[in-house]
């Protein structure tokens, strides 16, 4: 489903503006921001894009990593200087929710590609795990106590080893693909591609 | 082809929204575009402008020469084939390609016949000038959108038209009473659920990019504010005096295009740009082919 054609131009939810608190920061330099935007309008809760590193406000107390290319996220990260405070967000243990290029960014190793982004997720991520698009694929799987969740991969990662502090959610045909990790959330699939929003109601909870 | 199939293809253009795609022809030029941070590499033996240039019939390129592309970088790569050319679709699907851009920049293989994409696993993405041969394309199985522009000419011009008419009827379309629909797809001559859901949703079903004629991060900076979803560039980085500046500026252009203060440093010292054609004096009009 691609989203509503007002997301081209709305930086927040109506709600965000005039918070001072409780608004999630949605990365938003490429990639699937505006369908995340639309998962949280349909829970009702605020959200702000996050494109430069001023937007990075005291309203902000989580954080949705999307699905993107990660290569161009995390050049971006750098350049528009959101890099720090983000990673100073996630260091502080507050929320945070990566998808697809995003578990790729929380990652602590990538075991095909020599970059390190945010390296807080005790796992080791392997990028375009399943191969190229003919490898994209949808399947359903439980995330934890959430049953029957449907998981949409597009030239998706999956995780090669797991260390001490996370948690396995999520597995498909034996590979690791949806981890906790305190009040991190990762999945290598794209719950903002679906119609379910609890997974993005268990974030909201943390 | 599996509805599953078709979803998961549409899925993969959504990945690459607020991003830039690059025209390639060599391995090293895909590690500058990747490295510049493009969110996808089209690999062409020649690029646009060339073709343009060298005249005579332009087919799919050498899958050597792309397999070469693929091996170089981990974002998706994408080639184009004639349109119509249902052989050459094939092939790109043989050697496992991302995305395939049936495209008016080759020389049509068929002058009546699109491609029935909806008989491939891989997803196309093709040109489109106005809403109703958009929505044509999507009938046949086209899983991304992206305006014709005039590849090859660094004018913007076209690819400017192209999406203001595509946006302008859509408007039209969303605008309409419900029962006024049906002789709407009548008009733009696509299928009535096609024009329904355009009525109802305000947008096309698939991503939209702008494509033909970008040049500078201003002139991307340009087609987001106009509604286009991610941009292509094909000739106006290669041919351009500074090519890895060029290429980070139309991609940091493109995630921040509302920042004017930001345009104005990515402007700054990018070298030459391409020299460029004007729209009145160029002799193949590219944008014309397939309707």
């Amino acid at each position: 489903m691609v989203v509503a054609v007002e997301y081209i131009s709305k930086e927040e939810s109506a709600d965000a503006e005039s918070a001072t608190h409780g608004v999630t920061g949605i990365l938003a330099v490429q990639g699937a921001f505006a369908e995340h935007a639309a998962m949280l309008d349909r829970l009702g809760a605020p959200w702000k894009l996050l494109r430069a590193a001023e937007d990075f406000d005291d309203s902000i107390d989580r954080v949705i990593l999307p699905g993107g290319e990660s290569t161009t996220q995390g050049k971006l990260l750098h350049s528009t200087g959101l890099f720090e405070p983000i990673a100073a967000h996630i260091a502080a243990g507050k929320p945070v929710f990566g998808t697809c290029a995003g578990m790729i960014l929380l990652a602590k190793k990538l075991d095909n590609d020599e970059h390190v982004y945010f390296g807080a997720l005790d796992a080791v991520v392997r990028r375009n795990a399943y191969g190229r698009q003919l490898g994209s694929f949808a399947a359903t799987a439980d995330f934890g106590d959430i049953k029957d969740f449907p998981l949409v991969f597009i030239r998706g990662p999956f995780v090669v080893s797991v260390g001490d502090k996370a948690t396995v959610e999520t597995e498909v045909d034996g590979r690791i693909v949806g981890l906790r990790q305190g009040n991190i959330i990762a999945t290598a699939f794209h719950p903002e591609l679906t119609d379910d929003t609890r997974i993005h109601e268990l974030f909201l909870g943390l | 082809m599996a509805q599953n199939r078709a979803e998961l293809n549409r899925n993969l253009a959504q990945m690459l929204k607020g991003g830039v795609i690059m025209d390639v022809t060599t391995p090293e030029q895909a590690r500058i575009a990747e490295d510049a941070g493009a969110c996808a590499v089209m690999a062409l033996e020649r690029i646009p402008a060339d073709i343009r240039a060298a005249g005579g019939v332009s087919r799919m390129s050498d899958p050597a020469m792309i397999k070469g592309i693929q091996a170089a970088v981990s974002i998706p790569v994408m080639a184009k084939v004639r349109i119509g050319h249902i052989a050459e679709a094939r092939i790109l699907q043989a050697i496992d390609i991302d995305y395939i851009d049936e495209s008016e920049v080759l020389s049509p293989a068929d002058d009546v016949y699109h491609i029935d994409k909806r008989q491939f696993d891989v997803p196309f993405v093709c040109g489109a000038k106005n809403l109703g041969e958009a929505l044509r394309r999507i009938a046949e199985g086209a899983a991304m959108i992206r305006t014709k522009g005039e590849p090859g000419t660094g004018d913007v011009i076209q690819a400017v038209r192209h999406m203001r008419t595509m946006n302008k009827q859509i408007r039209e379309l969303v605008g309409l009473r419900d029962d006024e629909v049906y002789e709407a797809a009548k008009q733009l001559a696509v299928p009535y659920d096609l024009a329904k859901y355009v009525h109802d949703n305000g947008r096309l079903p698939v991503v939209n990019f702008a494509a033909g004629g970008v040049a500078t991060p201003a002139d991307a900076a340009l087609m987001m504010e106009l509604g286009a979803e991610g941009v292509f560039v094909g000739s106006g980085i290669f041919k351009s005096g500074d090519p890895a500046k060029r290429a980070a500026a139309i991609v940091k252009a493109t995630a921040n295009w509302q920042d004017a203060d930001l345009l104005a440093k990515l402007s700054e010292n990018l070298g030459e740009a391409m020299v460029g054609i004007n729209e009145d004096e160029i002799q193949t009009i590219m944008a014309a082919r397939g309707e």
